[in-house]
């Protein structure tokens, strides 16, 4: 495997490196953190959102901080959870005496870290609630939905938290409607050939050069069925299908569609994917507001995509809506 | 040998950090089979950063700095679900001890239970979860189950109970961490975090053995 890095130590904090001096007209890093950064611009006066999860799964997390988006990032090693330390620092930069809300995907070694640093900003009286991303249904069965891992949904959960707060929201509706939006996605996802860990010369998982799994992790965790390659339209039929009936999709509902490539899934083939997907909404009724097609949420030279859902009522569309920017993701606002 | 001195302790702990280390590939090996193929890079970095520390600080009034600072620079290196749960395993059971200059078999006893309390608590695991629990949990209770002050014989049977709990692990399906999503798959696989714990106990015993 072929990786454009220098050492394997210093993956992470040159990657943070580059991508706080290009775009150093946005950012600035924590004091004293290395991976943490927050975005300047941000709105004073408001609830705090604070970001974060293991790095390799760029544009996540890094991308997700700027204006309607969230307030600062603090990235782990890769594939793994930030320390307590770092989210404590990162949180303590950016609060502004109105709280501190955390989003993050549903995994053991988030969960315990973000619960620590939640005890390290508890004794500094910095106020803090967190939501996490479990919007990945084919991780475990709706009844254990807290075992479910977060993945793409993330990205609109996030985006509609900072909307939310920028709307200058208490702490408690700024927690509400983020729930709210985590409890109104689903992504599945499918893998088409395996990622790789920078700095180890070994693939993520292995897959026969014509099969194809459903439901698989970002980082490999085994999905729900594993087949042959099939065409386009047969996987997103089925994909499709587990999301319709997951979520209950009825005729009229309006929805919010993200494509998402793994990592090397060409922008072709997810045009392609949304080609198939479209039809297939069409065809239920539904009403899309909006859908989005690019990679968001990777597992490095990951093959495959994904497909999340958000069902959007008025309340959820007005923070959708909203304008956000970031370097890698920016959108103007949508009309009502 | 019935205890250490704080420079003993100290070379205890820098050979449990080689010894995690020089295992980083079969670490790897083993978590790529049923995780995501991350512990053996975290550990050895976690290892890393604490042997660094270890040596520069050099100077320590009780052994009980010794485990606190291995604790706390794992715990904000690593991050991840192993940079809370091995932190815990060396800061967990060091409020536990009086601050003494030596450590006996009592001692411990004490660091490694406190250890064990902590990891549980935090992570809510138990025997049979398929998680570091299954080695460590038999460990203190092995040594909690020997009356004897030689701290060689002691490890001896930590370390023995601990590569036991790594067989046992195999049988387990996984409540926790990335491998619960296996479900039945998981069994006949050894649990990483386990085989961590093994790898810290019989550097432990290697050591004792080195300087009896």
């Amino acid at each position: 495997m072929k990786k454009i890095i220098n050492s394997k130590e210093n993956i992470v904090s040159e990657m943070m490196d580059g991508y706080l001096s290009a775009y150093k007209r946005y950012f600035e890093r924590v004091p004293g953190q290395q991976s943490a950064f927050f975005f300047k611009g941000r709105r004073k006066n408001k609830v705090s959102i604070v970001i974060g999860g293991g790095s390799g799964h760029e544009p996540l997390f890094i991308g997700f901080a700027g204006k309607g988006l969230a307030d600062a990032v603090v990235s782990g090693n890769i594939f793994a959870a930030p320390n307590p330390q770092s989210i404590f620092e990162t949180a303590k930069a950016v609060d502004e005496g109105q709280g501190v809300l955390f989003l993050y995907g549903c995994y053991a070694g988030d969960n315990m870290n973000f619960d620590m640093a939640e005890e390290l900003c508890e004794m500094e009286d910095i106020r803090t609630g967190h939501v996490r991303v479990w919007d990945d249904c084919a991780s475990a069965p709706k009844e254990r939905i807290e075992s479910r891992r977060g993945i793409a949904g993330d990205i609109y959960v996030i985006k509609v938290a900072g909307a939310a707060a920028d709307a200058g929201l208490s702490f408690e509706e700024v927690l509400r409607i983020t729930e709210k939006a985590r409890d109104n996605i689903n992504t599945i996802g499918l893998a088409t050939s395996p990622g790789s860990i920078p700095g180890l010369n070994k693939p993520t998982f292995e897959l026969g050069e014509d099969e194809i799994e459903f439901g698989m992790g970002l980082h490999g965790e085994p999905g729900i069925e594993r087949t042959k390659m099939q065409p386009a339209e047969k996987l997103v039929k089925r994909m499709y299908q587990e999301l319709s009936k997951e979520m209950e999709l009825t005729k009229g509902q309006e929805v919010a569609i993200l494509v998402n490539g793994l990592g090397s899934t060409t922008l072709l083939e997810l045009n392609i994917v949304y080609h198939d997907l479209d039809k297939l909404m069409k065809a239920d009724g539904l009403i899309v507001h909006d859908a989005e097609i690019k990679n968001y949420c990777t597992c490095q030279e990951m093959g495959g995509f994904s497909i999340t859902i958000l069902k959007l009522d008025e309340e959820l569309k007005r923070y959708y809506n909203a304008p956000c920017h970031s370097p890698y993701y920016a959108r103007e606002a949508i009309e009502a | 040998m019935t205890h250490l001195n704080i420079q003993q302790t100290l070379n205890m702990i820098i050979a449990v950090c080689d010894r995690v280390i020089e295992s980083e590939p079969l670490l790897t090996e083993v978590d790529r089979q049923i995780g995501d193929g991350d512990h053996g890079i975290g550990m050895s970095e976690g290892m890393k950063k604490a042997k660094t520390a270890l040596l520069e600080k050099a100077s320590f009034e009780t052994v009980n700095e010794v485990f606190k600072l291995t604790g706390m620079t794992m715990l904000n290196s690593m991050g991840g679900a192993s940079g809370v749960i091995f932190g815990s395993l060396f800061l967990g059971g060091v409020k536990n001890l009086e601050p003494s200059s030596t450590l006996d078999a009592s001692g411990f006893r004490l660091l490694l239970r406190g250890a064990l309390d902590a990891v549980k608590k935090r992570g809510k695991a138990e025997v049979g979860d398929k998680t570091m629990v299954d080695a460590l949990e038999p460990a203190v209770l092995a040594m909690e189950a020997s009356d004897t002050d030689n701290l060689v014989a002691l490890l001896e049977v930590a370390s023995e109970a601990a590569q036991e709990g790594v067989e046992n692990s195999k049988k387990y399906v996984a409540k926790f961490g990335k491998a619960q999503y296996l479900g039945e798959r998981a069994v006949g696989h050894q649990d990483a975090g386990a085989t961590s714990v093994s790898i810290i106990f019989k550097a432990m015993h290697d050591y004792l053995l080195s300087v009896a």
